[in-house]
């Protein structure tokens, strides 16, 4: 794979300039960028398992939210210094095994496309249900006050016993984004990515060629759920605080319009487009709060009839085309149409 | 009748009404064309809105949710053409463009109407058994229901579009090549899901508060109904409804009603494991037991 491309150029620039960034403005610009890095890790989660594999998750939130929860809950309960690293490998890990149970029930079941987006938003909304009916006293693990939707209180990540804090924060933050979308690229480059690749153009056929499909849908459903949890750690982390709207209906549709109008086959758009979509979305909230999520609705809609990789996607062919003369790689055709031939190859 | 059974069988009728009028539109349209409508929700919504709005202003709450039904139907209609129709072949992409329609109907309905509006009140009164009181209203649904069920039995098997309809779902090539116009078939099901969507927002509509996030209350029951019952929404969806309100009521009755919804998912989960294409694939198999050679719907 060449690596002089729009997608590696604009990630390089992207890179740059979150490096820069923290030098040219104040604290409080810091952690807002923090939250947007927690939450556009669930719409790399989001990248990875659509795009990627071909399954449309609305789990994701799901998942975000066990992670936060579990998170608070472990470092609430056990009290010290280090608690709250340990907190975020409990969350991590819970959301990952979370995901592969489902994950298993649905694929070896056999349960596929959208069926696997019903199961999901199912699955969002009984836990927002759920969580959102443990206001009493009785719901409390130990230490640990779920609260309903008064939301619990959740201890910062600290080393010692200091919550990190501005640029600390910012650059742990910065740190597992990236670090999160150097390990997806990866595997999405590996033998097991073009095996997912296959699997989401035609299931029997990649199983034909020996591939254990099922099992694959399983690791990347519970690498995706693993990367959502991670995601709702930080947030908690962040925020000192969470509440189970984080896993409601309005929640679940964020990822996936960030995810739908930057393009969901390239992990670098659905990154970019994410930040920048909060962003945007942050503005908006504070002039027009309300048109927002329909204006992300329409773009969405738009991106989804006319410009199905996405409109940071299709930017990246498009600077491919002129700027560096390469042929349209990208552009392959809607999920279920045929791939054309030789085209794994080019990519190796 | 000792009052406890009646309690029980009152739950699970109530719990079986709302499971099958909240799902059928949803089925409908999934078993004609494997398009998930993720905006049922808030098409149930709008069913909801038309109906209080109509009824408020005087219209008989029956003629109310006709016109809902009504509405919501040529609404979804304007949806195929615009949205669903250019998305064929591209399931997942369906689900994602109807999720984005559900968003935007939600949203601009908040912003239209604010965040909630004056309900009617559930009309019939109530009656006791024992200690308890029951509404008669939804005693009606429950028979709403069923007399839904029977008119799309008749739809389906009695009617010329109903024999092209399925002519399209068991094979749409060779419906075509038989001068079914199918793109129509298409748009005329969808409006007719869409238009059962409407109907049961604007049937529930007396029952709560009206919110434009009111289709969120009833889409986990529509969704596990429909992945429980499968692709045959005459068959599957009310066996589904019927035993998933079975357990709804049970667990709701008994532990509550977060716990019942719990236990839906639970149930779903447990089912699509053994029963990928659900109940009416099981039925499938059993009728075509002989016949292994029978493609797709």
């Amino acid at each position: 794979m060449a690596l002089l491309t729009a997608e590696n150029t604009a990630f390089m620039i992207f890179v740059i300039f979150m490096l820069i960034y923290p030098s040219t403005t104040d604290e409080f610009d810091l952690l807002n960028t923090a939250y947007f890095m927690a939450i556009t890790l669930m719409a790399l989660s989001l990248a990875m398992i659509w795009g990627k594999a071909g399954i449309l998750s609305f789990g994701q939130t799901a998942f975000f939210g066990i992670g936060g929860y579990l998170y608070g809950i472990f470092t609430l309960n056990v009290l010290g210094s280090g608690a709250t690293w340990l907190g975020m490998l409990v969350g991590v890990l819970v959301g990952g095994v979370v995901a592969a149970v489902l994950g298993y029930f649905m694929f070896y079941g056999g349960v596929n496309d959208v069926f696997v987006g019903l199961t999901t938003l199912a699955l969002t909304l009984v836990l927002q249900t759920f969580m959102a009916q443990t206001a009493g006293p009785e719901w409390s693990v130990g230490e640990a006050r779920l609260n309903g939707y008064n939301g619990m209180y959740v201890p910062q990540i600290s080393i010692g016993d200091l919550p990190l804090y501005g640029k600390p924060l910012y650059f742990l933050y910065f740190g597992l984004l990236i670090g999160v979308y150097l390990v997806l690229r990866w595997l999405a480059g590996s033998r097991w990515g073009y095996g997912l690749l296959a699997l989401q153009e035609n299931r029997p056929r990649t199983e034909t060629f020996g591939y254990n499909v099922r099992l694959m849908q399983v690791q990347v459903f519970c690498l995706a759920g693993s990367v959502a949890a991670l995601s709702g750690v930080l947030y908690a982390s962040w925020g000192s605080y969470i509440d189970p709207s984080s896993m409601g209906l309005t929640a679940a549709i964020t990822p996936v319009i960030y995810v739908a109008i930057g393009g969901r086959r390239s992990l670098t758009a659905a990154m970019i487009s994410s930040m920048i979509l909060l962003k945007l979305s942050q503005s908006l909230a504070s002039s027009a709060p309300e048109y927002a999520l329909v204006i992300f609705g329409l773009l969405a809609l738009l991106a989804v009839l006319f410009v199905p990789e996405g409109f940071v996607a299709a930017l990246f062919n498009l600077l491919d085309r002129w700027l560096f003369r390469r042929p349209d790689e990208n552009a392959r055709g809607s999920p279920g149409a045929p791939a054309r031939s030789g085209e794994v190859s080019q990519h190796g | 009748m000792s009052d406890g059974v009646f309690n029980a069988l009152y739950q699970f009728q109530v719990s079986f009404a709302f499971l099958l009028l909240s799902a059928i539109g949803l089925a409908v349209i999934f078993g004609m064309m494997g398009v998930i409508n993720l905006a049922h929700g808030e098409f149930m919504m709008l069913g909801a809105y038309i109906t209080t709005i109509a009824a408020t202003n005087g219209v008989p709450l029956g003629v109310a949710v006709l016109i809902a039904a009504l509405g919501v139907a040529i609404f979804g209609a304007i949806v195929e053409i615009l949205v669903v129709r250019r998305l064929y072949g591209r399931l997942l992409d369906s689900v994602a463009a109807t999720w984005a329609v559900g968003l935007i109907l939600s949203q601009g309905m908040l912003i239209l109407t604010g965040p909630s509006m004056q309900g009617v009140s559930s009309p019939f009164g109530s009656f006791s058994v024992g200690p308890t009181s029951y509404s008669w209203y939804r005693v009606a649904l429950g028979i709403v229901a069923v007399v839904l069920l029977a008119l799309l039995y008749l739809l389906f098997m009695n009617t010329r579009f109903g024999l092209r309809a399925r002519a399209t779902i068991q094979n749409p090539s060779i419906a075509r090549a038989l001068g079914v116009n199918t793109a129509a078939m298409y748009t005329l099901t969808f409006a007719l899901g869409s238009g059962l969507a409407g109907l049961a927002g604007g049937l529930f509509a007396p029952t709560t508060t009206i919110v434009p996030f009111f289709g969120t209350n009833y889409i986990v029951e529509a969704f596990v109904t429909v992945i429980v019952g499968g692709a045959n929404a005459l068959v599957g969806t009310p066996v589904a409804a019927a035993l998933l309100g079975t357990i709804n009521a049970f667990l709701g009755t008994n532990f509550g009603l977060y716990i019942g919804r719990v236990g839906l998912l639970l149930t779903t989960i447990i089912i699509i494991r053994v029963l990928p294409d659900g109940i009416s694939g099981l039925l499938d198999r059993w009728r075509m037991r002989p016949d292994t050679t029978r493609s797709g719907r």
